[in-house]
């Protein structure tokens, strides 16, 4: 039963999505499905077929990095890197669901990401800069 | 971390009755896989004693939430996150909504599914404590037709249930409270994010002229299965709210650590346990008192 990780990483060559410790509880490995945030170690590839997949390579759009992208660069959001794509892909779904995020829904979005790196400090300020930033260039394009 | 991964079936049913009748027809011998959030884990590292799989997340019929003016009713493939979002479960039975919120995170919750973390049969699950303290029921169904069985009597042993092998659950119903009344649950791990509970308790209550009409505590990780503390809710139900005082509380305490059979294992002690959920219990109980007293 191949998981959709492994398709995604051996058969289309999307090498960005981590595995990291295959069983769920670390999220390297997360993408969006359908519109949902999930851990593709868990789930069986069968279950994907015809489904809309958004990996990290999709995150940005032609030259243009994601608000979520461009605050973990000007925050030091990633460090050793290997966490980083699946926190950005729980940060995009966090920021789609909430898009206001107070700390502790910051939390709370991430808490199936580990990162062993960072002590979390800087994720949590690039996800809410991210939000800051999403809300000033609507109120800028607004004026 | 992987191991040697063995080859498998999967067979994809479109309709219910296409799923039960590959059970009916061949029993015992295809395994129902539903958001794989327990099963993948197992798969990848080799150590699953199944080689085909009945793959029943395409299956609408087992999907959405009912509610009438009596009772709330979920499909078998609910998810986590589906019941962390559902307005009147936030409002009636916030229980169910945080033994969601505490089930993994995010990525779990949106494929985790309610009817799997019961047929699963973990005793450290979380919604089943919930579901005990809300005397859910479970519905059955074969090709021979349906049945509800209570939830309390739904585990025979550790990972045992009472499902026959031709028995998928299609829905699970839960009754919605009336009066006034008090709902409890605390989830004790490691962390507060995806830890596996060292103790889960959830607890109902309703009052009625003073008095507890209605005492349920469902405990999770206290026992081979998810369990009804029966002699603690015995001791409260029926009893006067103003009775229910320190030394009530202290009686209660003692009883809640007779009632469970917690072991030592990976995650805990059973001293700790009977000692953590005893200390909950008089947290709960302190708790009800204030609330039904301000009512």
């Amino acid at each position: 039963m191949a998981r959709l990780l492994d398709v995604i990483r051996e058969d289309l060559e999307l090498t960005g999505t981590k595995e990291g410790c295959g069983e769920g509880e670390c999220g390297a490995c997360s993408v969006i499905l359908n519109g949902k945030l999930v851990n593709s170690c868990l789930v069986p590839a069968v279950q994907a077929e015809g489904a809309e997949l958004r990996t990290i390579e999709g995150v940005a759009s032609d030259e243009q990095l994601h608000s979520v992208q461009e605050s973990f660069l000007h925050c030091g959001g990633a460090q050793c890197g290997i966490c980083t794509p699946g926190m950005v892909m729980a940060a995009v779904d966090l920021l789609k669901r909430c898009p206001h995020p107070d700390e502790a829904q910051i939390r709370d979005g991430l808490a199936g990401n580990l990162c062993r790196c960072t002590g979390y400090g800087k994720i949590v300020d690039s996800v809410a800069q991210a939000a800051e930033r999403a809300i000033q260039v609507a109120e800028e394009s607004r004026s | 971390m992987r191991g040697q991964v063995p080859g498998c079936t999967v067979h994809t049913p479109t309709t219910l009755i296409g799923a039960l009748e590959i059970l009916f027809a061949e029993k015992g011998a295809w395994r129902p896989l539903a958001g794989g959030t327990d099963l993948m884990v197992l798969f990848a590292a080799g150590v699953l004693p199944f080689s085909r799989f009945l793959n029943l997340w395409g299956l609408d019929e087992l999907r959405g939430i009912e509610t009438t003016s009596d009772s709330v009713s979920l499909g078998a493939l609910t998810t986590y996150a589906e019941i962390r979002t559902h307005p009147l479960i936030a409002a009636e039975l916030p229980n169910l909504v945080q033994s969601a919120w505490v089930t993994g995170a995010m990525a779990i919750q949106n494929r985790g599914t309610l009817a799997g973390n019961i047929a699963n049969g973990s005793p450290a699950a979380d919604t089943p404590p919930s579901l005990l303290a809300y005397g859910a029921e479970v519905q059955l169904q074969s090709l021979a037709g349906s049945r509800w069985v209570p939830y309390e009597n739904f585990h025979t042993g550790y990972k045992q249930t009472v499902m026959l092998p031709e028995e998928l659950i299609t829905r699970i119903r839960v009754w919605r409270p009336k009066g006034d009344n008090f709902h409890f649950f605390r989830k004790v791990g490691t962390r507060k994010a995806q830890a596996i509970s060292k103790v889960c308790l959830a607890a109902y209550a309703r009052a009625e002229e003073g008095r507890v009409a209605e005492f349920r505590l469902g405990m999770g990780s206290v026992a081979p299965v998810p369990m009804r503390a029966l002699t603690t809710e015995m001791l409260v139900q029926g009893q006067a709210i103003e009775e229910l005082d320190g030394q009530f509380i202290a009686g209660a305490k003692l009883a809640l650590m007779e009632d469970i059979r917690p072991i030592d294992d990976i995650r805990s002690t059973a001293s700790y346990r009977r000692k953590v959920s005893a200390n909950v219990l008089g947290q709960l109980l302190e708790e009800m008192v204030e609330r039904f007293k301000r009512a």
